[in-house]
């Protein structure tokens, strides 16, 4: 499959809608990046923090009492037993070492939930960097953890209230920054969104999932998994676990999305399920926008969850059927996160129960013994308090 | 097809002036305000008009045109209406009119029937924030067949094969972005600037109008000596803000004396 047909484009989707004065610093990242991914330091560097630091290999876990109860072969990829708690610190571990590459000593970052705010602020740390995260208001006041996490770990976090105060908007706050400090300053985007070269490379440093999901999976089932299935917000673990299955027509791949209150209450944030092609934060993509382009507001129970576009390499998957994209309430997410602590001893991140939410949906379809693989991309300890008080209980 | 932003240039370099470009935001903080203000502008000095289309996610933009984009989307702003009110209301003022669009508005209307909107509304030229001449090429045709002029940005980042590229597509003026950064007042020009545009005019032998930070009559008056154009949005917008609510046409007087300041200070 010819994804990028024209540079920086996965079929239509992708390109580079920012403002002039980012388009050499978009170049330099560019050029950057393709000479490092050929770089056999590079390469080994990354590689080294990503064992001793991250804690990779992650665990691929068959899912016993699962298993048993649905009538297939569950297994869990363990993204929540890395550093930080979630996939996200695949990829800054490698863009942090491209920031070092280009000499750049000030990091930005936007963050939703916190993850991808606490996993920059660690990187950041370890290598001694200055690191400024934008975050909206209104994240600020559901994630209070994960905010002392990031200031404990030296990081500034900068209130955004502009817009809906979310993650869309401490996106556009970060990309403020970036223009007004691009000399000295490196953007590190937390999912396969952005222009180009961004969605590329947070892929290729979130295919690592995929690349030990499949050398996994070989060792213990001897053969391919038959379905994957990943949460879809902006995109980064769904397509990290995707990527290396892409090629192997037997593997079906589900993105599921948050569907909120359902997408007829029209509180979601399903971008590929309920929105049409469209611009926002440099790319070409899915969108939850009004009929004159005006980007609307979003809903999930899970923060990580809550942004009104997707990369745009889902929106070509989307297209091309090679990936089947479905949504999960609230309250699906949530029994999913219950049952999964219940009978497996695991906490999934309520963004990862929406994957394993669609499969307890679907799994009675499927025929016994189906390989079924859940990327639980984080661990929950950051949403109990979402979580004791939808079940009525005050922490 | 000659457009009309481009004969704006060429006329007032004839005469050996700069031109003065004020920037408003439709809609705030409604569409009455924004035409009763409009003429205020014109008698105030200014040679074209600048007016901005509220997005919801105006990335290049500073705290105080987000601010006025978010008081005309909280009033309901629609750019359908505001074509058609622009329409019915282009006679108010004599000089060319610009829009300033981020790129998803265009493209969710369709680029070709937006440009034949604009233009039968009496927009008469594009600047487009979010869209480097590597996403721009598909309007060429359709500006041009609608005699609406392109102006493309370019910055202090730009490559001097960047400014070429943007200097093809430009059939108005280069908006020349003065710092790195977003829209917003500052305190002074950035060092470098006179030899900045300098280099771009003699580049792309288009009229150079400098935007971004510009404030204060000493800095427009700086910058006549040197480009063709002066963009005075930011602080201009903030000077409405005070009384468009209440008052539009004090805010328009008010708007009008304040771009005299500009006008007489410049060359």
């Amino acid at each position: 499959m010819n994804a990028l047909a024209k540079r920086g484009y996965y079929g239509t989707y992708g390109g580079q809608y920012v403002p002039e004065t980012l388009m050499r610093a978009l170049d330099e990242l560019e050029e950057t990046y393709l000479s490092c991914r050929q770089d056999l330091d590079f390469l080994k560097e990354l590689h080294y923090y990503l064992e001793v630091y991250a804690g990779r290999p992650t665990p691929l876990y068959r899912a016993q009492r699962l298993s048993e109860e649905l009538g297939v072969e569950l297994y869990l990829k363990r993204e929540d037993l890395n550093h930080t708690g979630a996939h996200k610190i695949n990829n800054t571990l490698g863009q942090i070492l491209l920031a070092r590459r280009m000499g750049k000593q000030r990091i930005v970052a936007e963050t939703g939930a916190g993850q991808h705010g606490v996993a920059t602020a660690t990187t950041a740390a370890m290598f001694g960097m200055e690191c400024v995260v934008y975050m909206g208001e209104e994240d600020i006041r559901r994630q209070a953890l994960n905010v002392f996490r990031m200031r404990l770990l030296g990081a500034e976090v900068k209130p955004v209230r502009s817009g809906s105060r979310t993650l869309k908007d401490a996106t556009n706050e970060a990309i403020r920054d970036w223009v007004t400090n691009v000399e000295d300053t490196y953007y590190l985007i937390g999912s396969v969104v952005g222009p180009h070269p961004y969605p590329m490379l947070v892929r290729d440093f979130q295919s690592v999932i995929g690349q030990e999901t499949r050398k996994q999976i070989l060792e213990t089932a001897g053969r391919l998994p038959d379905r994957i299935y990943a949460c879809v917000g902006g995109g980064s673990n769904a397509i990290g676990i995707f990527h290396p299955f892409v090629q192997d027509r037997t593997v079906k791949l589900v993105g599921v999305e948050a569907g909120g209150e359902g997408l007829a209450a029209g509180r979601h944030s399903a971008s590929l399920s309920a929105g049409r092609p469209g611009i926002l934060h440099g790319a070409l993509s899915y969108l939850l926008m009004d009929e004159e382009g005006q980007i609307l507001p979003t809903h999930s129970i899970s923060a990580g969850l809550d942004y009104p576009g997707v990369g745009p390499e889902h929106a070509f998957l989307k297209d091309s059927g090679r990936v089947r994209y479905e949504t999960v309430t609230d309250t699906e997410a949530l029994d999913a996160l219950v049952l999964l602590s219940r009978k497996e001893g695991i906490i999934p991140a309520l963004e990862s129960a929406h994957a394993l939410a669609c499969v307890l949906r679907e799994a009675a379809g499927l025929p016994e013994k189906s390989l079924i693989v859940v990327n639980i991309s984080g661990r929950g300890d950051k949403d109990m308090k979402t979580v004791a008080a939808e079940t009525g209980v005050e922490l | 097809m000659k457009n009309k932003v481009a004969e704006n240039f060429q006329e007032i370099k004839e005469r050996g002036g700069t031109a003065l470009i004020p920037f408003i935001m439709a809609g705030d903080p409604d569409l009455a305000a924004t035409f009763t203000i409009l003429p205020y502008l014109e008698k105030g000095g200014a040679d074209l008009i600048e007016l901005g289309v509220p997005f919801s996610d105006p990335l290049a933009d500073g705290p105080v045109i987000q601010e006025a984009a978010q008081r005309a989307l909280a009033k309901g702003f629609r750019l359908k209406t505001f074509l058609r009110v622009l329409a019915k209301n282009r006679g108010l003022v004599s000089i060319p009119i610009v829009l300033l669009v981020y790129y998803n508005l265009i493209y969710q209307y369709g680029p070709e029937r937006f440009l034949a909107e604009a233009a039968e509304a009496g927009v008469n030229g594009l600047i487009i924030p979010d869209l480097p001449p590597e996403e721009a090429g598909g309007l060429r045709v359709p500006a041009e067949k609608n005699g609406v002029a392109l102006n493309m940005l370019v910055a202090p980042t730009s490559s001097p094969q960047r400014i070429q590229t943007a200097a093809a597509l430009t059939t108005g003026f280069i908006y020349l972005v003065s710092v790195r950064g977003v829209t917003g007042e500052r305190p002074a020009l950035p060092p470098g600037l006179p030899e900045l545009a300098g280099r771009v005019k003699e580049l792309t032998g288009r009229p150079v109008a400098v935007g971004f930070g510009i404030s204060q009559p000493a800095q427009a008056r700086q910058i006549s000596s040197f480009a063709d154009g002066v963009i005075v949005g930011s602080a201009l917008v903030k000077k409405l803000a005070a009384n468009a609510c209440n008052s539009p046409v004090v805010a328009g007087e008010e708007g009008g004396a304040f771009l005299r300041g500009f006008r007489e200070a410049m060359v």
